[in-house]
């Protein structure tokens, strides 16, 4: 027998030349192909996202020039409230950062498809930490740097900031970004290492819901409100002081505010920029070393988290008597649902988010100053009226937490669905109202416990009501719509679904219906008010157009989206 | 009962599948045969209402999937060859979901899907979620769920990838078992043993096109395919001149 001797091939080794974000190269390649591809209804898709982003760009835009040129006006402390009004949103954006880099680093160290590749190659520890990060960054911080190009460019032009402000807010908030995807990314780590492997991912999200319920618990307790009502301070030098104290000095946020805010007066703060960019490095570096010591061991502990046990109670058998009167299909239809969200951590878990947004919500409107001198019957009932838009974008916020994501979550199980007898009417329709009914029963609620509290009159609580019923169909509906125009099939993470660009799509589309419905209700319920407190005849006409236009509205919001999802449903395939 | 008349699929310029013409009758076990990106996963998914078809028409038990596509697909039972389902769910909460698909329920329905369990090893699972699941024991369940509101028709890709060899047993007899009593099964398969040994009539598929049809005999009997065993008649429709040497390409 003869034996074959294979020439020893040459060793491979690590390209030193390749850079050293080479792991990245099919992620973008994979997002140049996406970009390149013709697909049909493209262009109408991007006009549609084109407009509104550009109405909502402007709308940011309109409301902070018009409050910086009105703050620039006022002598001695105007400078200070814009200061103190860019440190607030500031704060709120590494709130935010944070939060969503702690969400998006576990799909992106810990649960991506290209790990298991990544992993097994020989691929130093630096490169594959450099590579993540910077993708963590990236998918968390896009929508926070949308939100800050309106609110910047209007502090720019309020201030007069040239063109130099454009380059040096960019220079100020490339640390700002990177500060809080090394903490969320650390953080990660570590929850992935301390916790039981098999439930890491399952608490993690929970501790994620949980900090982002204490930061808004957080936000009340400071009670920005404070600000807006300066005879609550016992003197003018009282509130400059509070104005002119910092918030939080040790967080970036503040630097960045001190920054730009100096940029603006052109007096020069090389205090806060080099915190940043020295804060920045140390963090990366800091970062880097806690990711050779734990990543190996975090990585191959979150590989083990799969629950085996399912909980089959009492509850499951009575929801399925209940749902008996809608058939076999619908009732298992929904039945699914409701099982796949209370059995997924990541799902249910936002519910605790949801109490403390309504927690938070209802005594923010029982601690507004409606009673005293000065406060009038007309006021009274406008506040509940524009509480509508703040209870319509609670909703939204909801809806895109738990009915956005309905479509996308039957990802790759939709071959299923598609193969059997099942309409995409009716799948559409389970996703709907499981949805919908609760939203609708939690927006009644909100808004009769919060016009209860506002002590409103019967008028305006039929209109709270029923306006507030029209909009949750609204926006359940654009929820879905938008949810299966903008599918996430292949996400590894159903919390990050909402974050994602068809999400930024449907809360700008939400906000943009929630303001147009109350716009079109504004003129009658002024009518009606202003009829009732200088006895003036009512305007019935003014009344029906209204009103009729509002609801229109809603029901157009309710019904377009959802046709549209059910012909982009029925036509998408599924290779 | 399955009826395939000028079936093409294009993607952009790429055609997948060319006209395919096909008429599998009841009672039939069809093997579908072909080489990578042939178009047999293509088809298959296109008969199963997962794809449109560009051109051309697919009857369910004569009913035309594009005019009625819910009695068509009322008929269809079908198997992909990646096993994706619904991971929060446990096994036996799976198949009472997919008899749902269905509109069926009852003490049938359960009885069933307990047999199912049972034959494929599955019967201790069947309370435990998916996500806990091997590859394999993912992809029994998919068959499961395709026999348990008995179709008429059953269109499977690859049954056996991921499986052990009694579940490819137990599979094989099951496939006979279900045709012999007038259902139609359309498989396609690289197992060409399997392939031989069970089914009535092989179709081999290269380019989107349908290159060889008939029983094996017939193929055997083809002076154009001319030999004894399916893999020389399959290597010879799909170029295995093309073959590299196997020294070049480990010296390179």
């Amino acid at each position: 027998m003869t034996e074959t001797h294979l020439p020893a091939a040459p060793a491979i080794v690590e390209n030193p030349d390749a850079p050293l974000l080479w792991i990245l190269t099919p992620k973008y390649l994979t997002a140049r192909a996406r970009a390149m591809a013709g697909e049909r209804g493209r262009g109408a898709r991007f006009a549609v996202l084109g407009v509104v982003g550009v109405l909502f760009w402007g709308f940011i835009f309109g409301v902070l020039y018009k409050l910086l040129s009105y703050f620039k006006g006022v002598p001695e402390i105007g400078e200070l409230l814009a200061g103190k009004l860019l440190g607030l949103l500031l704060v709120s954006f590494f709130s935010l950062l944070l939060l969503s880099n702690v969400i998006t680093a576990l799909s992106s160290f810990f649960l991506a498809k290209d790990l298991d590749l990544l992993v097994s190659a020989p691929v130093d520890w630096l490169r594959v930490y450099a590579a993540k990060l910077l993708e963590t960054t990236i998918f968390s911080s896009w929508m926070v740097v949308l939100l800050a190009v309106p609110m910047f460019t209007a502090y720019g032009m309020a201030y007069d900031g040239g063109w130099g402000f454009g380059p040096f807010v960019a220079f100020t908030f490339i640390p700002f970004l990177v500060i809080p995807s090394v903490l969320g990314s650390a953080v990660t780590l570590l929850l992935v290492n301390i916790f039981p492997a098999r439930r890491t991912r399952d608490i993690l999200s929970v501790i994620a819901v949980l900090t982002a319920g204490g930061i808004v618990l957080l936000f009340r307790l400071v009670r920005p409100e404070k600000l807006a009502r300066p005879e609550g301070f016992r003197s003018l030098v009282d509130f400059i002081a509070v104005l002119r104290g910092p918030t939080s000095p040790l967080l970036p946020s503040e630097w960045v505010q001190r920054s730009v805010m100096s940029f603006l007066a052109e007096k020069s703060d090389a205090l806060s920029m080099y915190m940043l960019w020295s804060t920045a490095a140390a963090f990366v570096v800091i970062g880097a070393l806690l990711h050779r010591t734990m990543y190996a061991a975090g990585f191959s502990k979150a590989q083990e988290s799969a629950e085996r046990w399912a909980r089959v109670g009492i509850m499951q058998k009575l929801g399925m008597r209940a749902l008996a009167p809608l058939g076999t299909l619908k009732r298992e239809l929904v039945m699914k649902e409701v099982r796949l969200f209370f059995r997924d951590t990541t799902q249910w878990s936002q519910l605790i988010l949801l109490a403390v947004l309504v927690v938070v919500y209802v005594f923010n409107i029982k601690y507004l100053p409606l009673k005293g001198e000065g406060i009038t019957f007309f006021l009274v009932n406008v506040v509940p009226f524009l509480n509508l838009v703040l209870a319509g974008f609670v909703l939204a916020s909801i809806a895109a937490r738990f009915i956005f994501p309905a479509v996308s979550l039957e990802g790759r199980t939709l071959w299923l669905l598609r193969s059997s007898p099942l309409a995409m009417r009716d799948l559409l329709w389970a996703k709907f109202w499981v949805g919908t009914l609760p939203l609708l029963i939690l927006a009644l609620g909100i808004v009769a416990v919060t016009n209860y509290l506002l002590q409103v009159s019967v008028f305006m609580f039929l209109v709270s009501v029923l306006t507030i019923t029209l909009m949750t169909f609204a926006i359940a509906g654009l929820a879905i719509g938008f949810g299966t125009m903008f599918p996430q099939f292949e996400t590894e993470n159903a919390a990050q679904i909402p974050t994602s660009f068809g999400g930024l799509l449907f809360m700008m589309a939400s906000i943009c219906i929630i303001g147009g419905t109350i716009i079109l209700e504004a003129r009658p319920v002024y009518g009606f008010l202003s009829a009732r407190a200088f006895h003036q005849s009512e305007n019935p006409l003014e009344m029906v157009l209204g009103f009729g236009a509002a609801a229109l509205l809603c029901v157009a919001s309710t019904v377009i989206p959802i046709k549209v999802a059910l012909r982009r449903l029925e036509n998408t395939e599924f290779g | 009962m399955i009826r395939l008349s000028g079936l093409t699929k294009n993607y952009g310029s790429f055609v997948a599948v060319d006209g395919l013409d096909l008429h599998v009758p009841q009672g039939e076990l069809f093997g579908f045969l072909g080489p990578n990106g042939a178009g047999k996963t293509t088809t298959l998914r296109m008969i199963a209402g997962i794809l449109k078809p560009t051109a051309g028409r697919v009857f369910i038990g004569g009913v035309d999937l594009a005019v009625d596509p819910i009695a068509a697909k009322a008929k269809l039972g079908f198997i992909p060859d990646r096993p994706f389902i619904y991971e929060k769910l446990t096994g036996a909460e799976f198949l009472r979901f997919v008899a749902g698909l269905y509109d069926q329920h009852g003490a049938q329905v359960e009885h069933r899907a307990r047999e199912l369990l049972a034959l494929f090893d599955l019967e201790e699972w069947r309370d435990e979620l998916v996500e806990s699941y091997s590859h394999g024991m993912r992809q029994k369940l998919i068959i499961s769920s395709a026999f348990v509101h008995r179709p008429e028709v059953i269109v499977v890709d690859e049954p056996h990838v991921g499986l052990d060899p009694k579940a490819i047993k137990i599979l094989r007899d099951l496939f006979r078992e279900y045709a012999a009593r007038g259902h139609t099964i359309m498989m396609s398969t690289h197992t060409l043993a399997t392939a031989e040994s069970l089914c009535d009539r092989i179709g081999i598929i290269v380019n989107g096109k349908m290159h060889a049809l008939g029983t094996m005999s017939e193929l055997r009997g083809s002076a154009t395919y001319g030999g004894s065993g399916l893999e020389e008649i399959f290597l010879k429709l799909t170029g295995e001149n093309a073959a590299r040497n196997l020294m070049d390409v480990l010296d390179a």
